[in-house]
């Protein structure tokens, strides 16, 4: 069987895209706040306002002249990451992690030469990941340092903490770790791992990677069991807070976490993706259910992560324990 | 709730109306649902030949009349240094040729071109008949009529049956000696119409006689042949006075009701007419189409067929689009295929029209191929983006000539099409997909590209149906229903056919986690 029966998967309360376009999105995100979050810039800037933790900004490009100054800017640093400012789904990310004379490595240890990063600035500025093609702006990050956590559970970069918050309620979160095959990013299409979070405790509840489940990290074969998210209660409170800092009613917080400055938020997305369904096994509809039965939201961060620890949390009433029967039942833990 | 129930009567309304407006020009004005549905055409010359003695002439010559399931196309006189006038008086229409004078032999011609309409139902011209005249007979006459009159009354039961027992009487092999004195041994074909009318008259039934000319292809000096008309019930019904069959026969034309003469010279003798007809197939959509301008109607009048030829053929073209952007809404919504750049299908597939499938899809792999190839070279050379994608586009262009002159060469002239491809957008789908190909590996550019090509072959193919084409160009309210259609479907919020593969390890792993 390739195909599931639409019947079961809406028993699961798995929700699609049409429905996340039509119910989620396009109910609780006003477009005019879609700028907020698509520009990187204006993020950071808001996240600093409200008192989050953010990665350190190096400079911005702007222009395609600007191409020029790149190697000054870059010069006192040994590792930075580059991202266009309007990119989306982790496009046009380079990060380098080491930097000798002229050459600059990857983190997967390829050498690239300046000439390949300014080119690869000027594509930025051009637009070519930007949305709709438009130009765009360079923004240079300092690189997020490993945590100590995750060092068993990562290849060649950050993992990351994908939450989704409805209405200033987390609801779901996934861990995202980087692969081999996934060349170091967190993207789950290519090959990055996706771990359910146990909402309740921030333990590890379930793993996939290419949409099946796996049992161990694949380059490291770290099992996940033991894997427990640390400053939980705090990375919910974040992400929470990301509502009132926007006021976008459905959002993926991005969080990673960073050896020496703890939680940052990187990312907001107003069209946060489907999978972390598949990495929770479990639908969010449900969940979504219970913030939309809600008459109002509560304007305490501390209490909103309250509920939804005690709503979401994988051995609560609402959903059937079912991930830790799968979790005990792997045969490889 | 409540901008969901106004979408609902929006697209309720749309698609009344489309449905509506398809069904009125379907019935109303006749326009055939298919495009293989023909007409035959019947051109129907009358020649009326006269010798003049000179003096004044004015022939006059009885025209068929109009009746709602005939439509005549054209009507064309000719007679040369005639003056000529159209008559129409309530005992129907007459044409008059004249002349002050004119001798020897001299002709005039009638032409009709003329085509049936399927026959629309409760239209029947009942104009009431007069009181039957009684008719004057001399005495051995009129016994040997009341005689057969009794006979055949016996014999039936209704007016119906009386008409076509008398005229099988009448035409029977063996005669009695009442019907052969009656018949007089004059066998001319108006005696016995008149005879059998008189007939009816005695017996109180009002009858005229109908002229009527049989269709038949490359027949020529025809004549009219005589029926007679029976008022039964409140309606008028044809007998063919030869075999008293009832109703009007097939490919028949009615030329002129009631006793007025057909033609009538005046300053002229031995008057002859004679017809000839021809037939010809027509597509029944030009016919109607041709009427509709014709009276004007406001439908056919201020619609595509008023523009000029050219005009209508672009939007023979622009009206299939509507298709094409269902099929993407289909597929994208419903199905879930991703494609690179959301009408580049469409695009696509208009070339393919012009292209034919096979070459098309050929012409399109190689160049976004090559054109992929080279891409990646002039990535190399840390071009600004601009400037790529303009190299890339004369990049295009330049396999797009190569591949004409080496087909021409070859002489595959089918290759030679390859113009037809929008170049700006296959130089932004090689851009794309060569970026796509560098940031998620070549398995996601097969995917979009894989998408695209699927999505546009079948966008092609419906737009390619004869029917499908027919249909949109001769009904455009069909874009109120494609409108609406694609309105419900911006309504569909269940699942992707995609997703319920993406999902599918969740059900699998659902199931194991309850066991």
């Amino acid at each position: 069987m390739f195909l599931a029966s639409a019947r079961k998967l809406r028993s699961f309360g798995i929700i699609g895209m049409n429905q996340r376009n039509f119910g989620l999105i396009s109910r609780y995100n006003p477009r005019h706040l879609y700028p907020l979050v698509d520009d990187k810039l204006k993020t950071k800037l808001l996240a600093q306002k409200a008192g989050i933790t953010v990665p350190k900004l190096l400079g911005t490009l702007q222009y395609q002249h600007d191409v020029k100054l790149l190697k000054g800017i870059l010069s006192p640093y040994a590792q930075f990451v580059i991202k266009p400012v309007k990119g989306s789904g982790g496009k046009g990310i380079l990060v380098i992690t080491e930097h000798d004379h002229n050459l600059y490595f990857k983190p997967s240890g390829d050498a690239i030469q300046l000439a390949d990063i300014e080119r690869h600035v000027s594509n930025i500025l051009s637009g070519l990941h930007s949305l709709g093609g438009k130009p765009d702006t360079v923004m240079i990050e300092s690189l997020i340092q490993l945590d100590p956590v995750f060092s068993d559970y990562s290849y060649e970069g950050i993992p990351d903490l994908r939450i989704i918050v409805l209405r200033g309620y987390p609801i779901m979160a996934m861990l995202r770790l980087t692969t081999h095959a996934s060349d170091g990013k967190a993207n789950l299409h290519q090959g990055a791992v996706g771990v359910g979070i146990d909402m309740g405790t921030g333990s590890a509840l379930h793993a996939v990677q290419y949409g099946e489940s796996v049992s161990c990290h694949p380059d490291t074969r770290k099992t996940f069991p033991e894997l427990v998210i640390p400053h939980w209660d705090k990375l919910l409170q974040l992400a929470a807070a990301c509502y009132e800092m926007t006021g976008l009613g459905y959002l993926g917080v991005d969080i990673v976490l960073d050896r020496d400055q703890g939680p940052m938020i990187i990312e907001l997305n107003a069209r946060p993706g489907l999978s972390i369904q598949v990495a929770n096994c479990a639908g969010l509809a449900p969940r979504v259910a219970v913030i939309e039965a809600l008459k109002n939201v509560e304007p305490d961060l501390q209490l909103r992560v309250a509920f939804s620890k005690k709503q979401f949390a994988a051995d609560s009433g609402i959903h059937p324990p079912r991930q830790q029967r799968t979790r005990i039942d792997d045969p490889d833990s | 709730m409540h901008a969901k129930l106004r979408l609902y009567i929006i697209v309720i309304l749309m698609m009344g109306l489309g449905i509506g407006l398809i069904l009125y020009k379907h019935f109303a004005l006749g326009f055939p649902l298919s495009p293989d549905d023909k007409k035959s055409v019947w051109t129907i010359e009358a020649k009326i030949d006269f010798i003049a003695r000179g003096d004044p002439v004015i022939v006059s010559f009885a025209l068929p009349p109009q009746t709602p399931n005939t439509v005549f196309m054209e009507e064309d006189f000719a007679s040369p240094d005639y003056g000529f006038s159209e008559l129409t008086s309530p005992a129907g229409r007459r044409a008059q040729w004249s002349k002050r004078t004119a001798s020897g032999p001299q002709t005039a011609y009638y032409r009709l071109s003329v085509y049936e309409m399927d026959p629309i139902t409760g239209t029947v011209t009942s104009d009431l008949p007069s009181e039957p005249e009684k008719p004057e007979f001399d005495e051995v006459l009129k016994t040997a009529a009341t005689t057969l009159l009794d006979q055949v009354r016996s014999k039936s039961a209704n007016t119906e049956i009386f008409t076509r027992e008398l005229i099988s009487t009448l035409n029977s092999n063996a005669p009695s000696q009442n019907q052969r004195l009656l018949l007089n041994d004059q066998s001319s074909e108006d005696y016995k119409t008149h005879l059998i009318i008189n007939l009816l008259a005695l017996e109180g039934i009002s009858a005229r006689i109908v002229r009527g000319l049989y269709l038949k292809d490359g027949r020529r000096r025809q004549s009219l042949s005589n029926f007679v008309e029976v008022y039964i019930g409140g309606q008028w019904l044809l007998f063919n006075q030869d075999s008293g069959e009832s109703g009007e026969p097939r490919n028949f034309l009615i030329w002129q009701r009631g006793d007025q003469s057909l033609l009538d010279v005046v300053g002229g003798r031995n008057s002859q007419i004679s017809f000839s007809i021809i037939r010809n197939v027509h597509s029944t959509r030009n016919l109607v189409v041709r009427d509709g301008m014709n009276k004007q109607a406001g439908l056919v009048d201020f619609s595509i067929y008023s523009l000029p030829i050219e005009q209508q053929n672009a939007f023979k073209m622009i009206l299939l689009l509507p298709i094409g952007a269902l099929i993407v809404v289909i597929m994208r919504l419903l199905v879930g295929i991703r494609t690179s750049g959301t009408f580049m299908p469409i695009l696509i597939a208009l070339a393919l029209i012009q292209t034919t499938l096979l070459t098309g899809i050929i012409i399109f792999l190689t160049v976004v191929g090559t054109g992929l190839l080279i891409r990646s070279y002039l990535s190399r050379l840390n071009l600004l983006f601009v400037a790529r994608i303009s190299a890339v586009i004369i990049v295009v262009i330049a396999i797009m000539a190569s591949i004409s002159i080496i087909s021409n060469k070859l002489g595959l002239d089918q290759a030679m099409t390859v113009t037809f491809f929008p170049m700006i957008i296959l130089a932004w789908t090689i851009e794309r997909m060569s970026v796509l190909w560098e940031e998620d590996g070549p398995r996601e550019v097969f995917i979009q590209g894989g998408g695209s090509l699927l999505t546009a072959v079948i966008a092609y193919l419906f737009m390619t149906n004869r029917t499908i084409e027919y249909l949109t160009f001769n009904f455009p309210e069909l874009m109120l229903v494609n409108l609406a259609l694609i309105l419900i479907l911006g309504q569909y919020t269940g699942y992707r056919l995609s997703e319920l593969y993406r999902f599918h390890s969740l059900e699998r792993r659902h199931v194991s986690g309850k066991r």
